[in-house]
């Protein structure tokens, strides 16, 4: 703050404490040349205005008011650029960037001030930082043995993940399910720790329409996918699904040539099993033949940034619980 | 001798001069200042201006009075900050016309929430809110799916905020200001319009989309 605005600020917060000061003083003195308890002269309805002093307890406390007031200025910052004799602020309210915000709590803490939210975060830190670096040291398959983890971790799934896979984490259309053991991108704790961390952006499930050859190239590779199904194959029409079938290598690229998806053929790129009865857009003729008319997109957020590695080890043990119970 | 404050009480204009002159005393210490200081006028490094889309979404973000209900404004506090992530800083604020940090939550603070869930999972939720968040009382924003958001006004609108955020604006590197949108930007203000897919499947972008686009921005500058 420019000297300017800070004198400007410090004269008219203390003048304002000065006038209240002055003008109590003119008050309490008896100007008004009636003597004390006597009638001002005014009168209406039988109801008389006396000239009555201040009540003494009420102008004793308009005057510890006004001490108490030039006390806290002391003590907090509140006079332009004086930063209080506490060095205390509530936080560091001109940070231009994440890491200028890290630096910032570093130096007014080797400067002694005392910011009231780091003293917060700090506090928590030593708290819990020990708890959370015990289970960085673990990882994701022995962590979910770990009951004191698991609860942490469904605290945080029912946070931050619930809004999308459920408070059940049993997923919706376009949402995983997260508890019955089949995976895009594979169910190991690593890679479910990757999938939190780094999100997963699903593309290459674009847009197929023209490339199958249009609306009946769309049906007939909906009609060989759900061949695939055993319990679906019976009402299939074959002579749609072995046109399908043609198609089908396109798929395959992905998908696999047996359809089991690309997390069976170890690859990560997101692509479903189409032979089970798991669909994560819904499983009738109308929604398969809509995933390869208009493509899907299912995005997984990144939580690095927001909730930062230890946390997500929790979480990674919390979901990877759920599908491998003893 | 005559009462002295009977000038004051007796006396209209000499009343109404004293009473402004006091309640302004507050707003002269605590606001007139923020004007002139270096951490309320200058922008964090990573602020980047709307693109028209999301310009678009803010002002239908603003007709729809989502802040009446959402806060843009994380606390200091820790309880805060692990849930909605760094507090907010004046710096990120610089450019907003008006801004929107409301004063009740009914529902969560979205100062960060860009990011945080998928297009999908915001399209599913504006459309209806408990198909993802069953305890939710928010109410379904169906209709924005049905109305065609357009570009015409995209170019007046980012001419509108040069203006408004000249003394503001990020400073090159001889200290002159950069404008938030060059003539380039307002020459081809919208032309994403043409090329970005609705999330709806329409031909065409919908107040959805603009919303959403809107949304998937909020709190870049500081995450």
């Amino acid at each position: 703050m420019s000297s300017f605005w800070s004198i400007w600020i410090t004269v008219l917060t203390l003048g304002t404490l000065v006038g209240c000061y002055l003008i109590l003083r003119m008050c309490l003195k008896n100007f008004a040349g009636v003597p004390e308890g006597e009638s001002m002269g005014h009168e209406f309805d039988g109801i008389e205005e006396l000239n009555n002093p201040l009540p003494k307890w009420w102008s004793t406390f308009f005057l510890v008011t006004i001490i108490w007031g030039f006390g806290y200025l002391a003590l907090y910052p509140g006079l332009g650029n004086f930063e209080g004799l506490l060095g205390w602020k509530s936080s560091n309210q001109d940070v231009t960037s994440l890491s200028d915000s890290k630096a910032q709590v570093a130096s007014a803490k080797a400067a002694g001030l005392h910011v009231q939210y780091d003293r917060e975060v700090e506090r928590a830190d030593e708290r819990f930082g020990p708890i959370f670096a015990e289970f960085a040291q673990q990882d994701v398959e022995t962590l979910s043995k770990n009951e004191e983890a698991l609860k942490i971790g469904q605290r945080l799934f029912l946070q931050n993940c619930s809004q999308c896979h459920g408070s059940d984490a049993k997923g919706t259309t376009g949402f995983p399910n997260l508890v019955d053991n089949d995976w895009l991108y594979g169910g190991d704790g690593a890679t479910i720790e990757q999938s939190i961390l780094h999100g997963r952006v699903g593309q290459g499930m674009i847009a197929w329409d023209t490339m199958v050859g249009g609306e009946e190239g769309v049906k007939e590779v909906a009609a060989y996918v759900l061949s695939l199904n055993p319990d679906r194959a019976a009402k299939v029409d074959s002579a749609l699904a072995a046109k399908g079938e043609a198609k089908f290598a396109m798929c395959a690229a992905c998908h696999g040539s047996d359809a089991t998806g690309s997390a069976a053929m170890g690859l990560p790129l997101g692509a479903p099993n189409l032979t089970d009865n798991v669909w994560l857009y819904g499983g009738s003729e109308r929604a398969v033949q809509q995933s390869i008319r208009n493509g899907r997109a299912g995005v997984m957020p990144a939580w690095k940034g927001i909730l930062g590695e230890d946390k997500v080890r929790v979480i990674s043990a919390y979901v990877y619980s759920l599908s491998n119970q003893d | 001798m005559q009462n002295k404050h009977e000038k004051f009480e007796k006396h209209l204009g000499w009343f109404f001069t004293a009473t402004i002159a006091a309640i302004s005393i507050g707003g002269l210490v605590e606001i007139t200042p923020l004007f002139f200081q270096k951490e309320t006028t200058t922008p964090v490094e990573s602020l980047r201006p709307y693109t028209a889309l999301e310009m678009e979404g803010r002002d239908i973000y603003i007709r729809e009075g989502c802040n009446n209900c959402h806060s843009q404004m994380i606390r200091p506090l820790r309880a805060e900050t692990e849930r909605y992530g760094h507090y907010s800083v004046a710096g990120e604020s610089v450019w907003e016309h008006p801004f929107l940090w409301g004063s009740k939550r009914t529902g969560p603070d979205l100062a960060r929430v860009g990011g945080r869930y998928s297009d999908d999972w915001h399209y599913a939720h504006l459309m209806d809110p408990r198909s993802v968040v069953p305890q939710s009382n928010m109410p379904s924003y169906k209709w924005l799916a049905e109305t065609p958001v357009s570009n015409e006004l995209s170019a007046a609108k980012m001419e509108l905020f040069n203006g408004l955020t000249k003394n503001r604006s990020h400073k090159d590197e001889n200290g002159n200001p950069i404008p938030l949108y060059s003539s380039d930007d307002i020459a081809n203000a919208g032309s994403e319009f043409k090329t970005t897919k609705s999330i709806t499947g329409k031909e065409s972008l919908t107040e959805m989309d603009a919303l959403i686009a809107y949304l998937q921005s909020l709190g870049h500058a500081l995450k």
